[in-house]
């Protein structure tokens, strides 16, 4: 991994997070990055560090400045620092980038399902089922997870079915039901209220609290979306009442 | 057999101190508001810190004890009663069975915590019993209390009953200890008070006047506010020039200024990231003090450094270790 000590930075989030930013825009590289300190800090943590949230440019490692300064003996701050700046040093010569795994989602698009698909089409000059085509023929980066639980920052999406927002938003918009927004598309892990335009929904959970790893998506994967038929949803579904 | 919930008050919730570990796959902290008055109440009835209890928000609930319990209650003191007679917070207090806990006015602070020997027993979900209702998730089925419901509680050992249960004169119907906390030991909470704050990460983006007001002015925490965040009113921030910010890790604390220049300060139940520029962040230390606050307070902030946030985030965790040694001794007596 190669990291142009330059564009590193580290600063703190008050006084029991530190900031380690790897670049300035959202960016494959920089993401490669994001997802090779995670990769270490999911292998080797270091006493007092409490947790690590990754996003598109940056890595907050939440510390408890008692543990990690030794009750008061050592300034935490720099400890943590220091932690990083050894783990920087070791990433520099690890550099086999690990493959991203692939999760497919199937997805049923259109009809009540999808209620804005027709829209979006209109507004794109497409057919419906270009839109479906061609959103279901790219491969989607996850960058990061956030906003709500287990959803996920896609980028990659065909601009030429961007569509904008809803003027006026949705009060409930159902849970796994998958939305453009702008150039973004993402699946709401919750029933929430949204401007999304929604295309279609996936029978499977985004976010399920009793899964061993609650979040359906981790920061890294690629997503790939398959159409299928509302037969198949059904069948795919948990349970069929809507819920 | 538990604590039957006559009455559920404005907002109580079992909490504990938050579900870590879960922060990036987008799960939300939550816990306690009040942590170390969560650890407070907990320790004084001989629990871990981080075991299940009540949150228990301004207007108190109604609560009947369908079992021998010794409980304590810490932070906001909402003038708790039992069968009618005004007890002390931050005390270890033995209730008999079918006592009733009952609060009225609100005279300092807004959030109480109320642990009882053993804990509330609910399920771990992702290794927390923090409630957090927006995804209808830990907690007492994960909502608020409602009328009706009936805790169950995790039995204090029978050791430590039985030295209350034999102390306690026939006939009443609780005993409050003899020793409580010192208030030395104890955050004072203000109406108004002055938070101890560091900049954030996008304060040196902010024009020049808004970072003079930032740490002169008064911010008056907004009625729509709640365990996510407190917005507050006051002079709009602005920065110097119109940004786009990606999003990045926010925490508790964090006060970060919304487009139309209002600062939100994020509370127990942020969110995991967020997009707006961070002007500045409560220090741990003085957290307890912020989400005791009620909506109308008005907040000022106290520029510190790093290194003095910590030495105060010390000092809390000194008292803490303190008071485990001195409750350890007591519990020999």
């Amino acid at each position: 991994m190669s990291l142009p000590t330059s564009s590193v930075k580290m600063y703190p989030l008050g006084d029991a997070a530190v900031v380690l930013q790897l670049g300035d825009e959202i960016a494959v590289e920089t993401h490669g990055q994001v997802k090779a300190v995670v990769r270490f800090l999911n292998q080797h943590s270091f006493p007092g560090l409490v947790e690590y949230v990754p996003a598109f440019t940056t890595v907050t490692l939440y510390y408890d400045p008692w543990l990690v300064s030794e009750r008061g003996q050592v300034d935490p701050y720099a400890a943590v620092e220091e932690n990083i700046r050894l783990m920087l040093a070791q990433l520099e010569t690890d550099s086999a980038p690990e493959e991203p795994s692939i999760k497919e989602i199937p997805v049923v698009y259109g009809g009540e399902y999808g209620p804005d698909l027709a829209f979006v089409a209109e507004h794109c000059g497409l057919l419906p089922q270009e839109v479906i085509a061609r959103h279901s023929q790219a491969d989607y980066l996850v960058y990061m997870i956030g906003f709500a639980p287990g959803f996920p920052y896609l980028g990659g999406m065909d601009p030429k079915i961007a569509a904008p927002r809803k003027q006026v938003p949705r009060n409930v918009i159902p849970t796994s039901s998958v939305g453009i927004a702008g150039l973004q598309t993402g699946v709401y892990p919750l029933e929430t209220p949204g401007g999304w335009q929604l295309i279609g929904r996936t029978p499977l959970s985004l976010f399920d609290p009793d899964r061993e790893s609650p979040s359906l998506l981790q920061m890294g994967d690629v997503v790939r979306f398959v159409p299928i038929s509302e037969a198949e949803f059904q069948a795919m579904k948990p349970d069929a009442d809507g819920d | 057999m538990g604590i039957k919930v006559e009455k559920p008050g404005l907002l109580t919730t079992v909490q504990d101190l938050g579900r870590y570990g879960y922060q990036k796959q987008g799960m939300v902290v939550s816990g306690a508001m009040d942590s170390f008055a969560l650890r407070l109440a907990n320790l004084l009835t001989g629990n871990p810190e981080n075991t299940a209890a009540l949150e228990i928000t301004l207007s108190g609930p109604r609560l009947r004890f369908q079992e021998d319990s010794l409980i304590a209650l810490a932070g906001a003191n909402l003038s708790p009663k039992l069968n009618g007679t005004p007890v002390p917070i931050h005390r270890p207090i033995f209730v008999r069975k079918e006592t009733l806990l009952e609060f009225g006015a609100a005279v300092q602070g807004c959030r109480a915590y109320l642990a009882v020997a053993g804990g509330i027993d609910v399920p771990l979900v992702m290794g927390s019993a923090a409630t957090y209702a927006r995804a209808a998730l830990g907690g007492w089925q994960g909502r608020s209390l409602q009328k009706g419901d009936v805790l169950p509680l995790i039995s204090a050992t029978s050791e430590q009953l039985r030295h209350w249960q034999e102390k306690c004169p026939a006939g009443e119907s609780f005993l409050v200890s003899t020793w409580g906390l010192s208030p030395n030991l104890l955050p004072t909470y203000r109406e108004h008070p002055t938070l101890r704050v560091l900049p954030g990460p996008e304060y040196g983006l902010f024009s020049e006047n808004t970072q003079e007001t930032f740490w002169h002015a008064e911010f008056k925490v907004s009625p729509a506010s709640d365990r996510m965040g407190y917005r507050l009113d006051g002079p709009s921030l602005q920065l110097q020039e119109p940004l786009e910010l990606l999003s990045s890790a926010v925490t508790f604390g964090t006060v970060q200024v919304t487009t139309s220049g209002n600062p939100i300060i994020l509370m127990a139940e942020h969110q995991t990231t967020g997009g707006y520029p961070r002007i500045g962040q409560v220090i741990s230390a003085d957290l307890p003090l912020l989400v005791q606050v009620r909506p109308g307070s008005k907040l000022r902030y106290r520029q510190v450094a790093l290194s003095e946030a910590h030495q105060l985030y010390y000092h809390q965790e000194q008292t803490l270790e303190h008071l485990k040694r001195v409750l350890h001794l007591q519990s020999k007596r």
